[in-house]
């Protein structure tokens, strides 16, 4: 008895919450604000091949993680291959919600945890860019995952107990930081790599952007949080155009990818986005 | 003038070798290896940075400096790296941010040199005629700099 109810618990914790059919009701998508949005979430650098070119998002790229090997899917246009038979709310609750058009989940290395508060204008907006792009028939190839992890029904209960959910700046004090808050939290999910992680790969929101190592290879990523990150505001938004550090040192690896995202930005996205960084807890110094 | 430019580069090179010993005379050819490297990066810094706060209007234009200073990265672009890239000296190893793909993709790893030498190169030829031109090809200098350190340098350690 206690097991059946244990089980049905489990059934719910674990069962897909799509978005109400109304979410995208009375919008129209922008191709041009699409790009930014585009550029602002990093789409093409998680989605396109290994060597480009950056608009054919025909996937293939993976990432080694301590749950097991992800291969990024094909998002194209491309009606079979791609995501390109989908309607708008197929992939608003895949981008929002982490749900398949059959309602599976989607693993958390696609950081719906952070798409989540995507606006409805800016997703409406976004969905009229990706349908521009090119189509490419590169078929997806299957992630390696081992058991437990296998189990894609478990995704569901790690969105219940792990996703963070909400605004981890709770009152930005200003609507520059308010934007960047947005840039940051939600489109370029900046997160996914500045912050450590739990035993189970949730973000641990009490270490919010003061390094962590790398989730996807060897070595650090190094944090970017005021007690941690030396660098003015200036400096930050210079660094999202040009990629030079202060010193001249410059962005290589994965940010390398990120600069060529947030240089598409206007001066006045990538400055809410140094203010936001430089409004966080300034924790481990006397202020 | 030509001759001016090499014997910078000579005394760069000279420079970095002499960092390389810095560190002591029990360095292994790889340590050594590694610390030319990373002294290699550090004179870019260098060179960059005046150049960098004249770009963004933060010091004046002075088209002697700016001159002389994208004269240095050009001769920094250009002396060869051959021997820095000793087989074993990857991330693997400690002080190294090098990505096995300089060794399993040399031909790759070679072109994204050439395309810092002649990015380098085109901005020396420009940098004292005016501010104009300076901004004009400062930004492909630090392209350069980021296509290779894209897929060539992995995260800190």
């Amino acid at each position: 008895m206690l097991g059946a109810i244990g089980a049905g618990v489990g059934w719910w914790v674990t069962s897909p919450n799509p978005l109400p059919g109304d979410a995208l009701a009375g919008l129209s998508g922008d191709v041009d604000r699409g790009a930014l949005v585009f550029a602002a979430s990093g789409y093409a650098s998680c989605h396109m091949a290994e060597d480009g070119p950056k608009d054919v998002l025909s996937g293939g790229k993976t990432f080694k993680t301590q749950f097991g090997t992800f291969v990024a899917p094909n998002i194209s246009s491309d009606p079979v291959a791609g995501i390109g038979g989908w309607d708008d709310q197929d992939i608003a609750n895949a981008v929002l919600r982490g749900l398949s058009p059959a309602g599976q989940h989607y693993y958390p290395v696609f950081p719906y945890g952070a798409y989540n508060k995507m606006t409805p204008q800016d997703t409406a907006d976004l969905i009229a860019y990706l349908r521009t792009l090119p189509a490419s028939d590169v078929p997806n190839q299957t992630n390696d995952v081992g058991f437990p992890f296998s189990i894609r029904r478990l995704n569901g209960g790690w969105k219940r107990v792990a996703m963070v959910d909400d605004w981890v700046m709770q009152s930005p004090p200003t609507p520059e930081i308010e934007r960047g808050r947005y840039l940051v939290e939600a489109l370029g999910h900046c997160a996914e790599c500045h912050t450590p992680r739990n035993a189970i790969g949730g973000l641990d929101t009490g270490a919010w952007m003061m390094g962590a190592p790398f989730p996807v290879g060897e070595g650090r990523v190094p944090g970017i949080a005021p007690s941690v990150l030396l660098w003015s505001a200036d400096e930050i938004a210079d660094y999202l155009e040009s990629g030079f550090t202060p010193d001249f040192d410059s962005a290589g690896g994965e940010m390398a990818a990120v600069v060529e995202n947030t240089a598409q930005l206007t001066d006045s996205d990538r400055m809410a986005i140094a203010q936001y960084l430089k409004a966080l807890p300034n924790e481990g110094s006397d202020d | 003038m030509t001759s001016i430019r090499k014997l910078g580069a000579a005394a760069i090179a000279t420079l970095i070798a002499t960092a390389a010993f810095a560190g002591g005379h029990s360095s292994t050819p790889e340590e050594a290896a590694i610390k030319a490297r990373n002294a290699h990066m550090s004179l870019y810094g260098f060179n960059l940075g005046p150049l960098g706060a004249m770009v963004k209007e933060e010091a004046p234009y002075d088209a002697a400096v700016a001159a002389a200073l994208a004269g240095n990265l050009a001769a920094l672009a250009s002396i060869d790296t051959g021997a820095y890239w000793i087989e074993g000296t990857d991330m693997s190893v400690d002080g190294s941010r090098a990505k096995p793909e300089i060794w399993s993709d040399a031909e790759g790893f070679a072109a994204a040199e050439m395309a810092m030498t002649e990015a380098a190169t085109a901005l020396a030829a420009v940098a004292g005629n005016d501010l104009d031109a300076l901004k004009a090809s400062f930004g492909a200098v630090g392209q350069a700099c980021g296509d290779c350190h894209k897929a060539y340098r992995g995260p800190r350690q």
